[in-house]
C-alpha cells in the first residue's frame, strides 16, 4: 500500500505569539515553528497501516524552518521517503497550501496514485480543516474528515474509517481507494523515537528537496490577511466573595437579573 | 546548532565509541558486569526491588543465558529510579546504575510496547525547549528579575568570572525551584562571590537523559552545552542540581570537559567561617536532613549538607532511620520525575511518600533537600498524606538565606 502524509509546521504556542509590525503576520523574531500536532496524528496512522498492510510512507511538507527536523524524525520513526517542497511562499494561507500541494503531488515523480492522502484534519492556524477536503476537491478524490481509525481492504480496494461526530457519535464509513482522510486521531499515541536514532536518520537518509511548481493564473493570492490582532480583553471576571449562603445568594441575584432562571 | 532552527545536532565531533551491550566486555567496567556472584543484594537493597519482575540480579542472570529479550519488552525497569542503591551495595563494585542499567532501559526504550506519556513528552520536551517541562527556553532566567540581588546573565556581559553557577530546569522553572534560585542568589551575593550564569542559553546538563532511557538526547544536550561553555571563561562551575552534577563529573568529560565543578552545598561549606559570621537568625527549627541519591551515595558528600545545617543559629539535626548510603530515594530519579501516572494506576506506592513517613517520624518541623526534584515531590507527598501542617520541606540554600536576613 502507498500512502502520503501531508505534514504542517504551524507556529509553536509555547512561546507567546506577537503580531509584527505590518499588522498582518506573526512577528517570526521569537516565532518557532512546530510539526501541526494532527498531522503528526496521520504519521502516526500511516506508520500503523504500513506496520499492519506493508507498503511505504511518504511524507510531503512545504519548506518552513525546523521542517528538517520533523522530517528526518519521521523517516527516524520508520517513513520511507520524506519530501521537501521549497521555493514556495512560505506565509500561505490554507488554501493556497493546499493548491502547491495538490500541484506538487501530480507533478512530482512516484507520488501518485497512492493508496491513501492523509492529513490532519485540522491545524491551529486551519481550525476549518480545508487542507483535506481542498486536496481532494483538487485530485477528484473522495475525503473524510475527523477520523480515528483506518482499516483496508486491499484486494477489494476500499478502505473502512471511523469518523467521529459532536456528542459522541462516530459513524462508520467505507470509502473508495485512493482517498483523502483528515486524521483526527491515530489508534496508538504518536511514537516516541529515540533521538538517537534521529541523528542516525541525519546521517544515512536524505530529503528530497523539490522546487514548488508554478502556479497557472496567480493561485496563491486567492486569499490575503488583511489585519491580524490580539484578542482584546474587554470585561474581567466578577469575583464573588462571603460566605457559601452569600455566594449562593449573589449567583442567584445576578441570575435572576440577566434573566438566566 | 544552538540555533533555533535545529535542536538535533549532528555536525560535531564524533564521540569517542560508547559502550553498548554487544561490546561491553571490550569496556573494564562491563566485564566487571559478569563478575556477578548472583548474591541478590542488589535487588534486596533495591527499593522497588520487591516489585520488579527483573531486578538487577536477574537481568545479569538473563545477560548470561542470552535471554535479555524478554527485559526488553517488559515494563520491570520503569521501576528502577536510578538511585545507586544497588550499585553502593554490590560486593562486586559492579556500577549497576551507571554502567548496565542504562543499556538495558534503552533496549526498553525502543521495544516498549506503550511509552508512559508523561515520560515521553518530558524526552520531547527536552530536545525541543531544554527542559522537561515544556517551557519557553526564553523564559528561562525569568526569575532573575525577583532575585533582590543583581545576578549577572553572560549572554548580555561577558566579562570573565570566578563561578559558573549552571541553574538547571526546576530552579529555573518551577516556583519552589525559583525560591532555591534567588536563595543561592542572594547566598552568593552575600559572600561576595563573582558569579554569571548562562541565562537562556543554558538547557538541561541531561543527566536524567542518560539514565532514564536516552542517549541520543543526552549526547546532543551534551555537545550544545559544551559549546555553550566554550563561549565563555570562567574559573569554575557550581551547579544547584545533583543531577547535572553527575553529568559533568562522569560523563561530559568524554568529550574534553575539564572545568572544575562542584554542587552548591560542598561549595557554601568552603565559605563556613564566613557564612557563621553573617548566619544571625535564630531559626528554631529541628530538621532532618534527606541525602539525595546523587550528592549523597553516588559522590559521597554527606557531611558537607550536614555541616551547612548545623552552621544555622537555633537548627537541631535530626536523622531519619535510612541515611546517608542507606537513604531512599525520592522517585524522582532515572525518569522517576515523570512516571508518577504510571506509578499511580500500577498501584505501586510512590518513593516520596514512603521516604515522608520516616521524616514524620523523626517528630523534625523541616525537611531539608539538596536536589531541585525533591520540594516538590515531599511537599506533595506531605499533602497526599495529610501531613502537609506537621512539615515544610526547604532546600539547604533556602534555609541559610533564610538565617542571613535579620
Amino acid at each position: 500500500m502507498k500512502i502520503i502524509v501531508l505534514l504542517k509546521m504551524v507556529p509553536d504556542v509555547v512561546e507567546e505569539l506577537e503580531v509584527a509590525a505590518d499588522g498582518k503576520t506573526l512577528d517570526s523574531e521569537f516565532l518557532r515553528l512546530i510539526a501541526n500536532e494532527l498531522d503528526a496524528q496521520a504519521l502516526e496512522e500511516a506508520l500503523l497501516l504500513k506496520e499492519k498492510y506493508t507498503g511505504t510512507v511518504t511524507v510531503v511538507s512545504l519548506d518552513a524552518p525546523e521542517v528538517d527536523d520533523a522530517l528526518f524524525t519521521a523517516l527516524a520513526k520508520g517513513a520511507d521517503r520524506a519530501i521537501k517542497i521549497t521555493g514556495g511562499d512560505g506565509a500561505l494561507g490554507t488554501r493556497a497550501g493546499a493548491y502547491l500541494l495538490a500541484q506538487a503531488l501530480s507533478t512530482i515523480q512516484g507520488l501518485l496514485p497512492a493508496d491513501l492522502i492523509l492529513t490532519g484534519a485540522q491545524a491551529i492556524d486551519d481550525l476549518d480543516g480545508l487542507t483535506a477536503p481542498l486536496i481532494s476537491h483538487l485530485l477528484r478524490l473522495p475525503q473524510l474528515g475527523i477520523v480515528t481509525k483506518v482499516s483496508v481492504d486491499t484486494a477489494a480496494g476500499v478502505a473502512t474509517v471511523l469518523r467521529e461526530f459532536p456528542g459522541g457519535v462516530r459513524g462508520e464509513y467505507e470509502i473508495k481507494l485512493p482517498a483523502v482522510l483528515g486524521i483526527q486521531a491515530a489508534e496508538k499515541p504518536p511514537r516516541y523515537v529515540p533521538v538517537a536514532k534521529v541523528r542516525a536518520a541525519m546521517k544515512s537518509q536524505v530529503i528530497h528537496s523539490v522546487p514548488a511548481p508554478m502556479m497557472a493564473d496567480g493561485g496563491v493570492a486567492l486569499l490575503q490577511v488583511a489585519a491580524m490582532a490580539k484578542p482584546e480583553v474587554t470585561e474581567h471576571a466578577q469575583m464573588l466573595r462571603g460566605s457559601p449562603e452569600e455566594i449562593a445568594d449573589q449567583l442567584c441575584e445576578i441570575l435572576a437579573a440577566r434573566g438566566l432562571v | 546548532m544552538g540555533t533555533a532552527s535545529h535542536n538535533i545536532a549532528t555536525q560535531s565531533k564524533t564521540l569517542p565509541c560508547e559502550m553498548t551491550l554487544e561490546n561491553l566486555t571490550e569496556f573494564p567496567e562491563g566485564r566487571r558486569v559478569l563478575t556477578c556472584i548472583q548474591c541478590g543484594t542488589c535487588a534486596g537493597t533495591c527499593p522497588y526491588g520487591e516489585l520488579m519482575q527483573y531486578p538487577p540480579r536477574r537481568i545479569i542472570g538473563m545477560l548470561r543465558a542470552g535471554e535479555l529479550e524478554k527485559v526488553f519488552t517488559s515494563d520491570s525497569l520503569l521501576e528502577c529510579v536510578a538511585c545507586y542503591a544497588c550499585t553502593a551495595k554490590c560486593p562486586r563494585g559492579i556500577d549497576l546504575t551507571g554502567v548496565l542499567l542504562p543499556l538495558i532501559k534503552e533496549q526498553v526504550l525502543l521495544h516498549l510496547p506503550v511509552m508512559p506519556a508523561e515520560l515521553q513528552k518530558a524526552l520531547e520536551n527536552k530536545l525541543r525547549y531544554g527542559n522537561p517541562m515544556g517551557e519557553s527556553p526564553r523564559k528561562r532566567a525569568a526569575w532573575v528579575k525577583t532575585a533582590g540581588v543583581p545576578v549577572r546573565i553572560l549572554s548580555e556581559d561577558p566579562r570573565p568570572a570566578e563561578v559558573l553557577w549552571y541553574v538547571e530546569c526546576y530552579t529555573s522553572y518551577h516556583p519552589r525551584g525559583q525560591d532555591n534560585a534567588r536563595a543561592t542568589a542572594r547566598l552568593l551575593h552575600a559572600l561576595g562571590i563573582d558569579f554569571a550564569i548562562l541565562g537562556n542559553e543554558e538547557k538541561c546538563a541531561g543527566e536524567c537523559g542518560r539514565l532514564s532511557w536516552e542517549r541520543g538526547l543526552y549526547n546532543t544536550l551534551m555537545e550544545y552545552n559544551m559549546l555553550v561553555f566554550a563561549k565563555y571563561q570562567f574559573k569554575m562551575i557550581v551547579t544547584s542540581c545533583p543531577h547535572a552534577y553527575d553529568a559533568f563529573r562522569y560523563r561530559y568529560p568524554i568529550v574534553g570537559f575539564n572545568y572544575r565543578i562542584s554542587p552548591v552545598p560542598p561549595f557554601f561549606a568552603q565559605y563556613l567561617p564566613q557564612l557563621k559570621s553573617i548566619l544571625k537568625r535564630n531559626l528554631n527549627y529541628t530538621v532532618t536532613y534527606h541525602d539525595s541519591c546523587c550528592l549523597g551515595r553516588h559522590n559521597n558528600l554527606y557531611e558537607e549538607p550536614r555541616a551547612l545545617l548545623r552552621a544555622i543559629p537555633g537548627v537541631k539535626l535530626v536523622e531519619m532511620v535510612h541515611n546517608r548510603v542507606n537513604t531512599i530515594c525520592c522517585g524522582g530519579g532515572g525518569g522517576g520525575m515523570w512516571l508518577d501516572t504510571y506509578y499511580k494506576t500500577k498501584g505501586i506506592e510512590r518513593l516520596s511518600e514512603r521516604r515522608v513517613k520516616e521524616a514524620i517520624a523523626t517528630g523534625a518541623d523541616v525537611l531539608a533537600v539538596a536536589c531541585p526534584y525533591e520540594v516538590s515531590r515531599f511537599e506533595d507527598a506531605l499533602k497526599v498524606l495529610g501531613h502537609e501542617k506537621k512539615m515544610i520541606v526547604r532546600d539547604i540554600t533556602e534555609l541559610l538565606a533564610e538565617a542571613i536576613e535579620v
